[in-house]
């Protein structure tokens, strides 16, 4: 219906993720933050992947491009980009595949800039580096970059503390595309922003895809921004895939009794008001099963009395 | 009814009692460990000093400037006193000075920090402006004019001591409060009408323990050092036996020239064996209520494992 | 801009709160030094500059805040007596004769310690568990736990008495006259080398855990993550990215530290008769010399509140935060 999801492109997929599992070691115990999820995105898709905070959603992002910190580990699974095997790469293959094919705007945008450079030297760094371009050359394209984001080009010899928090999300998304990748990865990339500036971001970032035609891979965990936006989208629940479909399947018909409680928990931005719902309190899912083909290309984890080792907790607690 | 949403699926790792694992994480320290056991060596020569060297050890005893030999196991100093004896002894005034500075400039960090914290504004503005001050006035040259124009003697040292050693606990303490003033705990106590020594000494106090632990460390070190270098200045009080002054006798007796240098290594070596142990323990303090500075177990890197 | 006023306006403070303790210390303390001091120097003084002494150090009948106010007048003008010791040389002159040598030595040794600990905090924090950071943090502190002056002695008896490498005492030659020659050069570095040495020695352990640890904060933040995040090279995300940022707090605590660099140095003067300032003022001690122990007690200071301000410009250089506000 939207825009971008005319310009829906082949399935030829760009990132292919299968079985990944990630733990986070601690001193006396672990926590399995990912569990065996798999998706792939195709070349200039949207593939959205929403759920609450702390399901892991960041996780996964920062596993594709091998971001992870201490005390993270990937225990299992495989990432391929474009047929590469991302967690195979020598480093210097990796630092080359960091923003030359995947870029990322993080969840915390604000804060990732560096507080002592300007956005012009922060820009400038990108190309020096990857394009080795002289740093006129640099230069020139980095004010290319912040027209492109409808920043005043003057910008450039800002520090991060002179902009707006908007400005530094914007600043954040042209660095983001100044190289073309071919997956941008969003990571909740509105969420400190105030509504109409979340708005004009996403308008822009819209634009941008249509334009360079990159696919994304979008989080968030407010599911009407997200149905609007992604073509494909999966639900994530503690760690684990519950729900994958086209955008559309899954807004109009969500089966997983989460994705309808996710569903419930977010009013539409247009339409009629309907009041909100979600999980009744203290319902949890345990070792929630892998995902079956519900209707074509509509998989989801089956639960309740559908499959004996799914546990429906209902305010158990 | 959202509110079941947005809970966490997965429940972050439950904090665990502080003091009790802060404690626990101090003995299985390894440094703290050597550290401490370090200490207590110096403390127990220190309380036996009499008992393994009895009768003045500043006395005369033998030959002057005598190589170590069974007999005087370090030697003798070029007026003839027992190195060894003068050493074992020495560590009673520099321990004795070293703690007492150290807890009396603790003291005074606490009571500043905290009525800084609590009171606020005028009070906070003015001991702070005091403790820059202090903290900025070159410490030495401060100690030495100090030093000067009092009457010579061990209340002389550890007064001057602690008038140039508060300003540092002062400013980090402050800090420490400062942060946990502004915590939903001590507004509450404040709002339920607590009076303010309570809440200081009771709120706010307790939950700055390991940092009015590392402070206090920091400032025995400052003590046992700075009185070193007063006595070795020739300011302290010079009829005592302690590590500064067996140097201060050493270089103006020109045990270094003559090649007497059993008579300036020992005292040298245990007044940093001390401040070592003191600044382990201090190390593991830091170790253990700051998880990022511990020593990262480095595993086995495979391929799988997620790359810097 | 009104950072660097707030700041002026705050070492200035300092200034006048240490004129003032230096009034007040001969007026309160108990004991009469002043008078001990005379006697010692009978004889050599004209009346009119005995009568100026005792006026500045306390034997004076006017009111307090006359006194006061003529005291202040003496200082910033630069007043300050003769020295006993070195009489009838005012004490002034001594200082200027000295103070030289004291920034010659404390500054290089203060360079240096401060580039190496730095540089080894960044390398140690930047490989975390790696050979520098394992090894080198518990030697720096065991090192630093001796007393400067003590480890002076030890390297003077081993380095100069022992194995006869280096000079033993006072900044040049004695007999060799002060020139811009090669030879004078070469002289003064080999009689500063050992005594810098020392104080580096001490000291550099200080400023590499103080970066280690800052580093280790700096490395967590986001802005690290998105530089590594950019593919850029990791020599330019360690330098550039993480120690630009962790230097900042380095440069407060390289002011702080100056006071604590001046102790060291004076007494590493004292031990190879380094003719700086803090051999004279232990010769000041020595001598019941008390116009002169003043003087480089504030001379001391006003360098160090300098040196503070000089630290607080470059910091706003630095920091672009502070600039702006
Ligand atoms: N540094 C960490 N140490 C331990 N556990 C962590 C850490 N970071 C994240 N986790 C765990 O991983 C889970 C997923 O985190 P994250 O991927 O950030 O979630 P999301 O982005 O969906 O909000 C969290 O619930 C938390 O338990
Ligand atoms: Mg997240």
């Amino acid at each position: 219906m939207t825009v971008s999801q005319v310009s829906f492109g082949s399935h030829e997929p760009v990132l292919d993720v299968k079985n990944l599992t990630v733990k986070y070691i601690g001193d006396t115990r672990s926590t399995t933050a990912v569990d065996r999820v798999s998706f792939s995105i195709g070349t200039g898709e949207v593939f959205g992947l929403a759920g609450e905070s702390g399901c892991g959603k960041s996780t996964i992002a920062n596993s594709i491009m091998r971001l992870l910190k201490d005390p993270a580990k990937i225990a299992a699974g495989s990432i391929s980009f474009g047929g590469k095997d991302v967690l195979a790469m020598s480093p210097e293959e990796l630092r080359r595949f960091r923003w030359q094919d995947v870029a990322m705007v993080f969840q915390s945008a604000m804060n990732s800039l560096n507080p002592v450079l300007t956005i012009g030297e922060q820009i400038v760094d990108i190309f020096t580096t990857h394009a080795g371009y002289s740093r006129k050359e640099s230069l020139r394209r980095a004010g290319q970059l912040l027209e492109l984001v409808r920043i005043d080009p003057a910008r450039l010899k800002s520090y991060p503390h002179q902009l707006s928090g908007g400005m530094r999300q914007r600043a954040v998304i042209a660095m983001a595309v100044a190289l073309k990748p071919s997956l941008l990865i969003l990571d909740e990339p509105t969420t400190a922003l105030d509504v109409v500036v979340q708005q004009e971001i996403m308008a822009q970032i819209k634009e941008l895809q249509r334009e360079l035609g990159f696919s994304v891979l979008f989080i968030t965990h407010d599911m009407s921004l997200m149905v609007e936006l992604s073509h494909r989208m999966a639900v994530m629940y503690g760690g684990r895939i519950v729900e994958t479909a086209k955008a559309q399947d899954v807004y109009a018909n969500p089966r997983h009794p989460y994705t309808q409680a996710l569903m419930g928990a977010f009013p539409p931005l247009t339409g009629p008001r309907v009041p909100l719902t979600g999980l009744p309190d203290g319902v949890k899912f345990r070792n929630i099963p892998d995902l079956t083909e519900a209707a074509p290309g509509h998989f989801v984890a089956p639960f309740g009395a559908d499959a004996e080792a799914a546990v429906l907790e209902g305010a158990a607690r | 009814m959202t509110t079941a949403i947005l809970k966490q699926p997965i429940e972050p790792t439950a904090a665990r009692k502080p003091n009790r694992s802060f404690v626990h994480g101090l003995i299985t320290n390894k440094k703290a460990l050597v550290g401490m056991i370090v200490m207590l060596v110096f403390i127990a020569l220190a309380l036996l000093a009499p008992v393994l060297f009895p009768g003045e050890p500043s006395r005369i005893t033998a030959m002057a400037s005598l190589e170590p030999s069974p007999e005087h196991w370090l030697g003798t100093t070029a007026k003839g006193q027992d190195v060894l004896a003068l050493t074992v002894h020495g560590s009673r005034s520099s321990l004795f000075v070293g703690l007492t500075v150290g807890f009396a400039s603790t003291f005074i960090g606490i009571l500043v920090g905290l009525a800084s914290a609590y009171f606020g504004k005028f009070i906070d503005e003015a001991l702070s402006l005091v403790t820059n001050v202090f903290l900025l006035l070159p410490g030495l040259p401060l100690l030495v004019i100090l030093a000067a124009f009092l009457p010579p003697g061990l209340g002389t040292v550890i007064l001057v001591l602690v008038v140039t050693g508060w300003a540092g606990s002062a400013r980090v303490l402050r800090s420490q409060a400062l942060s946990i003033r502004s915590k939903d705990f001590v507004a509450a106590a404040v709002v339920s009408g607590e009076r303010a020594g309570r809440i200081m000494f009771r709120e706010i106090l307790p939950n700055m323990a390991s940092n009015v632990m590392s402070t206090l460390l920091a400032c025995v070190i400052y003590g046992i050092g700075a009185q070193a270098g007063l006595e070795f200045l020739g300011l302290g009080d010079v009829s005592t036996v302690s590590w500064g002054n067996n140097l201060f006798w050493a270089g103006n007796e020109g045990a270094l020239l003559t090649g007497s240098w059993w008579v300036f290594v020992p005292s040298g070596v245990c007044i940093a064996l001390v401040a070592f142990a003191l600044a382990l323990i201090n190390y593991a303090v830091d170790e253990v209520t700051n998880p990022r500075l511990r020593k990262i177990k480095t595993p086995k890197n495979t391929e799988r494992s997620a790359a810097k | 801009m009104r950072f660097i006023l707030r700041r002026l306006g705050f070492y200035l403070i300092a200034f006048w709160a240490s004129i003032t303790l230096n009034f007040l210390l001969p007026r309160f303390m108990p004991g009469d030094p002043v008078s001990r001091m005379f006697a010692r120097t009978q004889g050599k003084m004209q009346p009119e500059q005995i009568e100026a002494l005792r006026k500045m150090l306390g034997v004076d009948t006017r009111p307090l805040w006359e006194q006061y106010v003529d005291y202040m007048h003496n200082i910033l003008t630069g007043q300050m007596g003769v020295s006993i010791s070195r009489f009838p040389t005012p004490v002034t002159e001594v200082i200027a004769s000295q103070i030289g040598w004291t920034l010659l030595l404390g500054g290089t040794a203060l360079v240096f310690a401060a580039i190496i600990g730095n540089l080894l905090g960044i390398l140690a924090a930047w490989r975390r568990g790696g050979a520098i950071d394992s090894a080198l943090p518990p030697l720096l502190i065991f090192i630093g736990s001796f007393p400067y002056f003590w480890l002076a002695m030890g390297a003077l008896y081993l380095f100069g008495v022992v194995l006869g490498w280096f000079p033993i005492r006072h900044a040049f030659t004695d007999g060799l006259e002060p020139a811009f020659t090669w030879e004078f050069i070469g002289d003064v570095g080999a009689h500063l080398l050992l005594p810098a040495l020392t104080i580096v020695l001490v000291s550099i352990g200080g400023w590499m855990l103080g970066m280690r640890n800052t580093m280790i904060a700096t490395n967590s933040e986001d802005y690290i993550t998105m530089a590594q995040a950019k593919g850029l090279r990791p020599g330019r995300i360690m330098l550039r990215y993480a120690a630009r940022n962790a230097m900042l707090p380095s440069v407060t605590s390289f002011g702080m530290s100056l006071g604590f660099v001046v102790g060291g140095a004076m007494l590493t003067e004292v031990v190879f008769a380094y003719p700086g300032v803090g051999y004279q003022l232990l010769n000041a001690v020595q001598g019941l010399d008390y116009p002169l122990m003043q003087g480089l007690f504030l001379t001391i200071t006003a360098a160090v509140l300098l040196a503070n301000f000089l630290v607080d410009i470059l910091y706003v250089r630095l920091d672009p935060r502070v600039r702006s506000n």
